[in-house]
Order: structure tokens, then C-alpha cells, then sequence
């Protein structure tokens, strides 16, 4: 192997490389037994895993990589996983998709079942918008109260789930349109003045102009009572709100509710129908009816 | 074995030791990327991928700009928790419009390649504006500004012809049209007939129904700004691809 005669490192005993840096010589130990048999052995298993596994790209020309003759996938295993945890599932879930609420409620498997697949459903999709525990925020329902917008029992809530709420997508959604009133000059901004002035009063509130709440409660018969009631206690047909109930999506405040009928709020909630199967659309309905308003 | 004695001469010349190590170590390189552009199954046979519409262009603009990929992924792995949270896996062709992409490669926040259509347009402006009054653990730094900023978009045709360059099935016509197509998504009440113009060119190209989405995303149909874009990219992220058709034992999608 090398034209150099052997050079024999005194001290040490052992053989140099033969290579000298300004007087300092390199000593050639062998490698050490354990890192090389080591290294041989990931060589190996290199081998057989491409005998085994998909790993060969194909020469220009053959189209796709080698299949291995485990033909694995981790997209096969990914799918088979998924397909598993359904039919887990499915052994409750279809039970669960076809209980009534009273049988939901006297079951206790099936209820325990129900609030554990929708509580951990809940903060996966439902969080986001209605805070963890449903505790809400501006523009977005407490779910933890007992004030409903559209329907607050077990069925209606699933609808509200599988459907959403004016979500364009789907034809069966909830759906109704405020009209924004001051922007579309459906009102003047005066005439709106007295509408918030009236609709403070009837909500219980110190409206600061007597004589301006009379003016709007005129127009609140003609513009506002088709949707919210004449006493203003809203139409859950129609998602219209209670105005009387001391509770406000888009805050109470002369000034947040004069915006509100200025330029109507239309808020969206997307259909989940697509997104998630049965059982968890119906879990997550149980749960959410559970959070403390469910009718 | 005379051969073997000669590297005192890459030992001795520097520049042809870095010429021998480059050469060493692209190998392994190209052994891994240079049979993804000949291979037929490196991109699944799907339907619905289209190229992305002017206003998405815009928004992903701002996606990359404000850094969004540096704590978002955009890419949801074939692992059961995965698939389970944001839905099915992405698919390489759900990327193949995107110039450079956007997987990311860190959850600082959640993955955003399924959040089209997951939460309404309010929700995504009004997290955008200020993350915490939704998501009060979220340490996502507030976005006010896009609501407030104009969106420029004097050169969209010239993104476009970028796009077209390094691969992406822009038509003459989209490219012609960039500017219009853009403000018609966005305000559908004034651009009437244009609207149909965009849907008809951006439905042909992706082969179905349904995935341009038309609407005044930001609440402030006065204006297109910056939040219009954003939200638009970010309600399309994911929604392209129709899956009902996707078959994924299919040999050339099986991975």
C-alpha cells in the first residue's frame, strides 16, 4: 500500500501515517473495533431496508420509486389508524347518533361517552371562536349561559352545529339579515339617536333623553318589532335577540348599540357537517348543551 | 495503489480540497432531489387545484411578508393526532402552485393548511386585530395594521407573469385581467359581470364548481386593504383539492 518505509513512533510504539507537519508526525492508531463493526452494521441494515422498504428512486424512464417488498405506506398506516379510532368510536357513536336526549341523560355509558368525545371535539373546533368552557367572547355567543340566539335545545343545537349559521354554503343553514340601517339610509342618524335611546329603556337601562326614547319607540314599531318583538324580546325563529335580557353579543353601551344599528351585525358560524362525522357533531352538541344553558 | 497517495495534493491546494468536498457532498443531495423531477408520482393526480386568484395572490404576499410561516405550518402529516386536529393530510399537489412553499418548519401557533373555511371571516379580522380578545393563551402579536392598509396591488399582473415563469398555468387572459379579477372577489357588488368573468376563469382551471369564494372579507366594503387579502388566502388555504375524488390507494398517490 505505500512506497514510504514504516516509521516507527518511539514512545509510543506505534506506526506514523508518514505524514509531517513542521517536525510533528500523526500516529496511525486503528480505528476503534466497537465504531467499525458498528459502522458495517448500519451498512448492512442500509441494505436489507432498501431490499424491504420503498427507498430506490427510479432511473429516468420507470416512472416511481421502488415499492420495497413490504410494500409499506405510511399513508396506508395513517389511513388504517384513522379507520380504527371510527370504528372505536362507532361502537358508542352510532348509539349515540340515534339516542334522544332523554336517553342521553338516563345512559350513563353513553352520556359519559358523548362529554368526553365533546369536550376534546370542543377545543379542537369550537374554542377558537367561543372561548375554552364556552365562556364566549364580543361578537361571539357564551355558550355557558342560558340565552340562545336561534335554539337551545339538544336537536336545535346540533342543527346550529351541522349547518351553521349563515353559512352560504350550505342551503339549510340559519340564516336571517339585519339590515344596517343607518348605512343603507334606511334611517337617519337622529332617527337612530331614538331607537337606541328607546331600545336602553326597554333593556332596563337609564336612557338620558325621555323625549327622544318616545320618538323611537315609533320607529321601533315600524322597523325593529317585525324581527324583535313589539317589547323587544327578539324571535328565536329568526335569530332576532332579546333586547330586554341584559345581555349583549356586541356590547350594551349607547354608543356599541347605536353601531350595531347603524350597521347591522350578520355574524357567520361555518357548517360543521362536512368537517365531522355524526358522533362527533352529535358529542359535541351534548356537550354544549350541558355547559349549563341546554333547554 | 499509487492513487491513494496523492491526496497530499488536495491536502495542499485549497481551492481544489473545497471543489472535491463540494462535489463529495452534493452527491447525496442529488440522489435524493434529482429523481422528484422525473418521477411521475412526485405530485398526486387531484382535481380542483387551480391556480391561486389575484386577491389570494395578494394575501399570500402578506403571508410571507409578515413572516406568517416562521411560527405556522402549512402542513398537516399523514400521523393519526394530525390527521385527527386539522383533517387529511396535505398532499404535494396542494402545493404546487406555491412559489416558494409554505410548510414551514415549526408550531409556534397551529397549522393553517385546513383553516379555509373553519372560521368565519369576522373571526380571522377580529384575531388578526388583537389574537388575545379571542384566544387569551395566544402569544400571537396583534395585526391592527392590515385592517388600516390599503392593499397595493398596482403590479398583481407582474406577480402573475412571476408565477407563470417558474411554472404556474397562468393564462394571457388572467394575467390581462389581474386587476380587475382582484377587485371584483372583493366587491362583488360593483364589479357585477367582472365577478362572472373571474369565476369562469378560475372554475375552468380548477375543473370544478365552487372554489373561488366572492365577498367582502374585512367588513369594510369602502376598501380593499390588506386584511381583505390576508383573510382570502387564508379562507382558501386547504379547500382546493376535492377529496371526494382523491383515491388514495391508487398507486401513484400511495407514499
Amino acid at each position: 500500500m505505500s512506497d514510504h518505509t514504516k516509521d516507527i513512533d518511539q514512545p509510543t510504539g506505534v506506526e506514523t501515517t508518514g505524514h509531517e507537519w513542521d517536525g510533528i508526525k500523526e500516529l496511525n492508531n486503528p480505528l476503534p473495533r466497537w465504531w467499525l463493526y458498528i459502522w458495517y452494521a448500519t451498512i448492512a441494515i442500509s441494505l436489507v431496508y432498501m431490499v424491504v422498504m420503498p427507498a430506490i428512486p427510479a432511473l429516468p424512464g420507470l416512472g416511481t420509486n421502488t415499492r420495497g417488498i413490504s410494500n409499506h405506506s405510511d399513508r396506508d398506516v395513517v389511513a388504517a389508524q384513522i379507520a380504527e379510532l371510527r370504528t372505536e368510536r362507532m361502537a358508542a357513536g352510532s348509539a349515540l347518533v340515534e339516542a334522544s336526549l332523554e336517553e342521553i341523560e338516563t345512559d350513563r355509558t353513553l352520556q359519559q361517552f358523548a362529554m368526553a368525545a365533546g369536550e376534546s371535539a370542543f377545543g379542537d373546533n369550537c374554542a377558537t371562536c367561543h372561548g375554552a368552557g364556552g365562556r364566549g367572547a364580543k361578537g361571539y355567543p357564551t355558550l355557558a349561559d342560558d340565552v340562545w340566539l336561534w335554539d337551545g335545545t339538544l336537536d336545535g343545537i346540533e342543527y346550529t352545529l351541522r349547518h351553521g349559521i349563515r353559512h352560504e354554503d350550505d342551503v339549510d343553514t340559519r340564516f336571517s339579515l339585519m339590515p344596517a340601517f343607518g348605512k343603507d339610509r334606511l334611517l337617519t342618524s337622529a332617527q337612530i339617536d331614538d331607537v337606541v335611546a328607546h331600545v336602553m329603556t326597554i333593556a332596563g337601562k337609564e336612557a338620558h333623553d325621555a323625549a327622544s326614547a318616545a320618538r323611537g319607540a315609533e320607529t321601533f314599531a315600524s322597523q325593529c318589532a317585525s324581527c324583535h318583538g313589539v317589547d323587544g324580546t327578539g324571535d328565536r325563529t329568526l335569530g332576532a335577540p332579546d333586547l330586554t335580557d341584559h345581555e349583549w353579543l356586541f356590547g350594551g353601551s349607547e354608543r356599541e348599540i347605536y353601531t350595531t344599528v347603524y350597521n347591522a351585525r350578520n355574524a357567520h358560524m361555518p357548517a360543521w357537517g362536512g368537517r365531522l362525522d355524526d358522533a362527533t357533531i352529535k358529542s359535541l352538541a351534548v356537550y354544549v348543551h350541558s355547559l349549563g344553558g341546554g333547554e | 495503489m499509487g492513487l491513494m497517495n496523492n491526496h497530499g495534493v488536495l491536502e495542499r491546494h485549497s481551492l481544489l480540497l473545497t471543489i472535491g468536498i463540494l462535489i463529495t457532498v452534493s452527491i447525496g443531495g442529488i440522489i435524493q432531489m434529482a429523481p422528484l423531477f422525473y418521477m411521475e408520482n412526485t405530485i398526486e393526480k387531484v382535481e380542483g387545484m387551480r391556480p391561486y386568484t389575484p386577491l389570494e395572490v395578494a394575501g399570500r404576499n402578506i403571508y410571507i411578508r409578515e413572516g406568517c410561516y416562521v411560527c405556522h405550518s402549512q402542513m398537516v402529516r399523514p400521523l393519526r393526532d394530525e390527521v385527527e386536529r386539522y383533517g387529511h393530510y396535505s398532499l404535494a399537489a396542494e402545493s404546487m402552485y406555491d412559489h416558494p412553499f409554505q410548510w414551514g418548519s415549526k408550531r409556534t401557533g397551529p397549522d393553517l393548511a385546513r383553516v379555509g373555511g373553519k372560521y368565519s371571516d369576522e373571526w380571522h379580522v377580529d384575531h388578526l386585530i388583537d389574537p388575545r380578545a379571542l384566544v387569551p393563551e395566544s402569544i400571537m402579536p396583534p395585526y391592527a395594521f392590515l385592517a388600516e392598509k390599503k392593499l397595493d396591488f398596482d403590479h398583481i399582473g407582474d406577480d402573475l407573469k412571476a408565477l407563470r415563469m417558474v411554472g404556474v398555468p397562468y393564462t394571457d387572459e388572467m394575467i390581462e385581467n389581474a386587476e380587475m379579477d382582484l377587485r371584483a372577489q372583493v366587491d362583488p357588488d360593483i364589479y357585477f359581470d367582472e365577478q362572472d368573468a373571474l369565476v369562469a376563469r378560475y372554475t375552468e382551471a380548477a375543473g370544478r364548481e365552487g372554489t373561488v369564494q366572492i365577498r367582502d372579507y374585512d367588513m369594510d366594503p369602502d376598501r380593499i386593504t390588506e386584511m381583505d387579502a390576508l383573510v382570502a388566502y387564508l379562507q382558501m388555504t386547504g379547500t382546493l383539492v376535492d377529496f371526494s375524488t382523491y383515491e388514495a390507494g391508487d398507486l401513484m398517490n400511495r407514499r
